[in-house]
């Protein structure tokens, strides 16, 4: 007799259980709106990514096509896996001196693990996040930068 | 070796073997299991590891501890703070840097969300695992809200490389606090859909309840931890032991279980979920004024000797040992990862049970497998 009832207690319940889940599931099968994910492609236009999102590493240039970069090379020797790759070159400068400029400051993207430390280290905060996501490509080495424009040279406050 | 792998045949008639893996969907990443099998009973189990092993250990032995961190983010990917945050430990022991209060703030806040963040996408995996799929989705819905605090204040979603030794990367975001705070209110009530759809439905409790147990000597003898060694009755919390953070200064219950059965191993993350928002309640308002990082040299040596620190991951017990020999990079770097332990268990674990209880077994236990091989 028990075991009876036991049973049958046990259909009871198990239903109610199978119910209860099956009203959640229906309260969203009823209200689509609440569950709508990002409809990526789509809405590729109005897009913001948040303004600290590490998509590239860049180095802002401003309206004179100047950067921030003096070439000394502390970002490259704190990269963990050689990202970046400083090549400098020498000037004369008009007081008879030779002076060493940034040449390249080659990023490789296809190697960068975003973890920030060259920003971080870097003495002059010539390097800033980028917020460009879609890297995808189909030559791999069009993920090698350049991260100084060309003809680009350093900001006045910087080099004095 | 080689025997190995290839398990020795005992009894051609009676017994055989599976393979299962390394890439099917309920082993969450690319681990092998050899499961011996009579009829449908599993009789014993062999794990083979490696398929992901990156020699992050070695690699950190070039690395400077700065550069060590987002090495270890890369381990257990869902729980990337908590990774970030051994190490960071570990270097201020062993310089003995003051860290700011606020930064201990906001590390504990950080960790804590890590953890609802880890167990919403366990728990839609999990319920994947036993045929709901309705679940993968709510739990990485819920999830997203998460992330999203994350990636404005850090920057990004999984590996965020956001601890530095002595600090943070950045201070948070103006809008976290409030995102935190909304997100909470929001998963209080969704919480009860997961109980609704999952706890209380009868298919799951008749798979899992009295399904692979593991007795509290044996999870202690296996070095079981993390939610997984609570649900036998091990008193295993760090946070609780070992204060770190500022866990000492809020309340909170350390959840532990009784019957170590699988039920039993998915409420402790069920309940530690809630407990999880009522550490990040307790705080998020509190968060004092301050720097974000302590002053720290441009060069990090340790002294040379052995250092140890542990925290608790949202699986477990993570330990790092380190051997200095006074350089900028550590000469030995030894991670201790609780999935590696917990995954040594499920051999005994699974014996006697069929293999469809094998997928909820090994599902309860919550594995990361990049966190076994590293
Ligand atoms: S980006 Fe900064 S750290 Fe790198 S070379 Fe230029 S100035 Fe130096
Ligand atoms: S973000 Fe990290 S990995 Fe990428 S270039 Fe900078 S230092 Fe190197």
């Amino acid at each position: 007799m028990k075991s009876f009832f036991k049973y049958f207690t046990g259909i009871f319940y198990g239903v109610k259980s199978l119910l209860s889940g099956l009203s959640v599931t229906g309260k969203y099968f009823f209200s689509p709106g609440a569950i709508v994910t990002q409809q990526y492609p789509e809405n590729r236009k109005k897009l913001e990514m948040f303004d600290r999102f590490k998509g590239e590493v860049v180095m802002p240039h401003d309206e004179k096509n100047h950067h921030r970069c003096t070439g000394c090379g502390i970002c490259g020797n704190s990269c963990p896996n050689g990202s970046i790759e400083i090549i400098q070159d020498k000037i004369d400068t008009p007081d008879g001196k030779k002076e060493r400029i940034i040449g390249k400051h080659i990023y490789h993207l296809s190697m960068c693990t975003f973890c920030g430390l060259c920003i971080k280290s870097c003495p002059s905060n010539a390097l800033a996040w980028g917020q460009e996501f879609e890297h995808a490509v189909f030559d791999r080495s069009k993920l090698t930068k350049i991260l100084n424009k060309p003809g680009s040279s350093i900001s006045k406050d910087i080099a004095e | 070796m080689k025997e190995d792998i290839n398990p020795p045949v005992r009894n051609i008639e009676e017994e055989y073997h599976i393979n299962i893996g390394p890439q099917h969907p309920s082993t969450h990443g690319v681990l092998r299991l050899v499961a011996s099998l009579k009829g449908e009973t599993v009789t014993s189990l062999k794990p083979h590891c490696g398929y992901i092993h990156r020699g992050i250990e070695k690699m950190c032995e070039k690395d400077t501890y700065p550069q060590v961190i987002h090495l270890t983010d890369r381990m257990d990917y869902l729980s990337a703070h908590i990774n970030n945050h051994v190490v960071c430990l570990l270097v201020e022991k062993a310089l003995e840097v003051d860290v700011p209060e606020r930064v201990q703030y906001i590390r504990t806040i950080m960790d804590e969300l890590t953890r609802i963040a880890s167990h919403q996408l366990w728990w839609g995996c999990f319920g994947m695992d036993m045929g709901g799929q309705t679940c993968l989705l709510y739990g990485m819905r819920d999830r997203e809200k998460i992330l999203d605090a994350f990636e404005e204040s850090c920057g990004s979603r999984l590996l965020h490389s956001y601890y530095t030794p002595g600090g943070l990367m950045k201070d948070i975001h103006p809008n976290f606090q409030k995102k935190v705070k909304d997100f909470i209110k929001y998963f209080r009530k969704k919480i009860h859909d997961y109980d609704c759809i999952l706890t209380g439905n009868v298919i799951m409790q008749e798979r899992t309840k009295g399904v692979g147990i593991l007795t509290k000597e044996e999870a202690i003898d296996y070095g079981v931890t993390g939610p997984t060694g609570r649900a036998s009755g091990f008193s295993c919390d760090v946070r609780k032991r070992y204060p770190y953070g500022v866990y000492d200064r809020v309340g909170f219950k350390e959840i532990l279980g009784t019957k170590g059965d699988t039920f039993e191993r998915y409420m402790m993350r069920m309940l530690e979920m809630r407990e999880s928002m009522n550490i990040i309640e307790q705080l998020i308002d509190n968060i004092p004024a301050g720097d974000y990082t302590a002053k720290m040299k441009a060069v990090l040596k340790l002294p040379a000797g052995e250092y140890y620190q542990r925290v608790e991951s949202a699986r477990g017990e993570l330990g790092v040992y380190v051997v200095s020999d006074g350089n900028k990079s550590p000469y030995r770097m030894k991670f201790r990862s609780p999935n590696f332990s917990n995954l040594s268990a499920l051999d005994h674990i699974c014996r006697g049970f069929k293999i469809a209880d094998l997928i909820a077994i090994s599902g309860s236990l919550d594995f990361v497998i990049p966190d076994i091989d590293r």
